[in-house]
């Protein structure tokens, strides 16, 4: 591969509400056994990108953690390798990643002591399969300096907290509305850029002293004129779960098999650092439909359309409906739980109840103690 | 000045495992997977990275591969050393007397290099083929404060069985062994050897190149009474928590089955001591609208459409719309079509099971096959196995290979019979 990845994960969301008050969203659990930044990790080491950088800073611990072996995503190499970036205080610096731009300023050494020609920037919150060699290609043969990958979100879908793209007949961006008031169209930027290694160095080196921060309203937007910006629309599905709704329905598209076979095939995976719980149980009186379940996972309840992630238990006579648990949540018997998130290590005692809206997701967080 | 290991471990997995039939067709038995996601060497491997001994030769020689590629660099149970760690150690030729591995202690023999490597105080020999749990650093400290040449690990089992093992006589005060019973017609004791030694390596390399030249030389026929025989202290570690020998498809099919009790005997879902295995699927498991799922346990991402009870489930097994599974152990990705019945089978991995076949159908009948192996009520799929739509097969059946419809006369296998197409096929 002849590029370098940077995964922007150091951002937080206020649309995701409580649920990135221990974790960034890069960090979030996903899909019973993954974290989110295990599906940007995984494109990039399938499209044999061998040098990634993953920029961090806001509630950076469960992701630290989460990457601090890179073997699982084949990153442990002498050549490469992958490398979590923390705001540092240095002779010329003492401030905080100001913004998306800011971040990769702050670690331009990176880039500057790189080889590879060119450099993939993607966001940590998004959740596609995208060989980003097809993006190279595509960036090499319309001669652009920069190029922005699109989707199309699903027709329920607010696009209006993405950044929207007109271009010409060839593909070129003539405008770009970052977050607009009115939706203009379902086609958005997905966050991931290709751009040439040394440009984006002097860009990089502009910007420093020009002190501007943002990598779409100081580079995509600025210099949408005298760059060629041009737009890659990537096919298939797209999510980013950059808000507490998206998060959920993004968990429960998982139960749709043509998502599914997306991410799982017989030769591909999701890549993700190894647990070893063992298999999941099923005890008499389970009762499991239109679901999926992570391992080490005990169920003795009733689950429909829902997933369960890791080493979570669900009690006796339990009914969990519509629901997202996360890891290590235990669930009484006979308690019910309706169209929730129910956050990482919950106890939620027997015969409560917990329903939410099934258009507006109810985020659960107990501090229940667990007396065993 | 070479760096030293104080306790390094020998896993013998070199046997085949004949009585498992077709499951150790093509792999040797500790390959075989047991409890879903598990192969049955994970078990010692898990005991060894989780008591300390970070150094561990594995001892393969029947049907290596599958071993091979499960243990890898060990990884996944941390064995992947700087200095130490797992290496897998194979029969190879040599400049005079180059021979296969003839016996357990043999096989040590021949890797007496490997082992001087570490220069290690202690030896651990431990078998490829049990499931359990266990400390072998405890047994390390009853084996230093008791000043022992040698201690064997020994468990109580029912004096009718004892005749099976090798059967220990001790000294209630001190844990000496005085007598040493190798599988006796009348047992003096109930207490079997499990296979699992601490040896003083001085004594043991002694040991193993006094008696280098007798035939299959073996660990419990001829190392330990020699010891015994000269005056070495060999004492008895009593274990007392679950141990399961599974040489057997019964006694298999039953260690599986035990897993998914209310609250199972051997329990996986322990935090402290936790098992690992080399798995590379991680998707989470998919149930269907129409799957009915109960007393089972189920692995990464097999996707039920059916219904499934009484099971132990792979990674990556299908089991599609309308079929039926109880009863059974299904290995790793195995497919099982629509509307099929499997009935009390072990189907090994990358199996299919064609639409509508029926397994497990009938009475028991004695095997005309092989009646030492085949002699419970299961139905028993080798690897790579493909049953054809629409056949009905019978109990205490064996089939290995792609079978056909042709193999099938009327359309079935009656009780009792097999059919094995095993070889190379284009």
């Amino acid at each position: 591969m002849k590029a370098i990845g940077i995964i922007l994960a150091a951002g937080n969301s206020k649309r995701m509400r409580e649920l990135t008050a221990k974790r960034c969203t890069a960090a979030m659990p996903m899909c019973g056994t993954y974290r989110a930044v295990d599906f940007v990790l995984t494109n990039m080491a399938y499209s044999h990108i061998q040098s990634v950088a993953v920029l961090t800073q806001y509630n950076s611990r469960s992701l630290s953690e989460h990457l601090n072996s890179s073997r699982w995503w084949d990153f442990g190499r002498k050549q490469g390798g992958l490398y979590v970036y923390h705001p540092t205080i240095t002779p010329d610096n003492s401030s905080w990643y100001r913004g998306t731009l800011d971040s990769m300023c702050q670690n331009i050494r990176f880039l500057k002591e790189s080889h590879e020609p060119y450099v993939i920037i993607a966001s940590g919150d998004g959740v596609y399969r995208l060989d980003y060699n097809k993006v190279l290609d595509y960036h090499i043969e319309k001669r652009a300096d920069i190029t922005i990958v699109t989707a199309d979100m699903r027709p329920w879908e607010d696009s209006t907290r993405f950044g929207q793209v007109r271009t010409d007949g060839d593909g070129r961006v003539t405008e770009f509305e970052e977050k607009p008031m009115q939706e203009e169209s379902k086609d958005v930027n997905t966050g991931v850029y290709v751009i040439r290694r040394r440009l984006l160095i002097e860009i990089l080196e502009t910007c420093m002293e020009e002190d501007r921060y943002d990598l779409v309203r100081d580079v995509i937007i600025r210099y949408r004129r005298v760059k060629r910006i041009y737009a890659y629309h990537m096919d298939g599905y797209w999510s980013s779960i950059s808000s507490a709704e998206s998060y959920y329905k993004t968990n429960l598209d998982f139960l749709n098999k043509d998502v599914r076979d997306t991410f799982f095939t017989e030769d591909e995976t999701v890549l993700t650092k190894a647990n070893d719980f063992p298999p999941a149980k099923y005890n008499p009186g389970s009762s499991v439909k239109h679901a999926l379940v992570a391992s080490g996972t005990i169920i003795n309840g009733t689950v429909e359309n829902s997933v369960i992630f890791k080493k979570s238990y669900i009690g006796n006579g339990a009914v969990i409906k519509n629901s997202v648990i996360l890891n290590d949540v235990y669930i009484g018997d006979n308690a019910r739980v309706e169209n929730c998130i129910v956050e990482s290590h919950n106890t939620l005692y027997a015969d409560s109840v917990y329903v939410g809206d099934p258009n507006d997701v109810r985020i659960v967080v107990e501090n229940n103690a667990r007396y065993f | 000045m070479q760096k030293k290991k104080e306790m390094i471990a020998m896993l013998l997995a070199g046997g085949q495992g004949s009585r498992l039939g077709v499951l150790t067709a093509k792999m040797a038995k500790p390959a075989v997977s047991f409890g879903g996601k598990y192969r049955i060497i994970d078990f010692p491997l898990s005991n060894c990275i989780n008591s300390g001994v970070d150094t561990v030769g594995v001892l393969t020689q029947y049907e290596p591969l599958r071993l091979n590629s499960h243990i890898g660099i060990g990884v996944p149970w941390d064995l992947d050393r700087n200095y130490g760690g797992v290496t897998v150690l194979s029969p190879y030729e040599r400049s005079e007397n180059s021979d296969w591995y003839t016996g357990t202690a043999n096989a040590v023999y021949q890797n007496i290099s490997y082992i001087e490597t570490y220069n290690p105080d202690y030896v651990l020999i431990l078998g490829g083929d049990h499931i359990y749990k266990m400390d072998y650093e405890l047994m390390l400290n009853y084996h230093k404060a008791k000043k022992a040449d040698i201690t064997m690990a020994a468990m109580p089992v029912p004096i009718e069985e004892a005749s099976r093992f090798g059967v220990l006589v001790t000294d209630p005060e001190t844990g000496r062994i005085t007598e040493f019973e190798e599988k006796p017609e009348h047992p003096k004791s109930n207490l079997a050897s499990m296979g699992i030694y601490i040896f003083n390596w001085p004594v043991l390399k002694e040991a193993l190149i006094t008696n280098k030249d007798v035939p299959g030389l073996d660990f419990g026929k001829h190392v330990i009474p020699y010891c015994h025989g000269k005056g070495n202290p060999v004492f008895c570690y009593e274990y007392n928590s679950y141990w399961k020998d599974v040489g057997t498809l019964q006694s298999y099919w039953e260690a599986n089955m035990e897993l998914i009790d209310l609250v199972p005997v051997f329990n996986l879902y322990e935090e402290y001591w936790k098992i690992y295995t080399n798995n590379d699927l991680t998707a989470p498991q998919f149930f269907d609208d129409n799957a009915v799922v109960e007393r089972c346990i189920i692995s990464e991402k097999a996707s039920i459409y059916g219904t499934v009870k009484n099971s132990v489930i792979g990674p990556n097994v299908t089991i599609g719309p309308g079929a039926e599974v109880y009863d059974s152990i299904l290995m790793g990705n195995v497919k099982i079509g629509e509307n099929a019945k499997v009935y009390k089978a072990i189907i090994a991995e990358d199996s299919v099971v064609g639409a509508g076949a029926v397994l497990g159908y009938g009475e028991y009948r004695e095997s005309t096959y092989n009646p030492k192996v085949y002699c419970s009520d299961l139905v028993t799929v080798g690897e790579c196995s493909v049953i054809p739509p629409g056949v009905t097969i019978g109990k205490n059946t064996a089939i290995y290979g792609i079978t056909e419809a042709e193999d099938y006369p009327n359309g079935g296998l009656e009780s009792g019979n097999a059919v094995i197409k095993a070889g190379e096929t284009l």
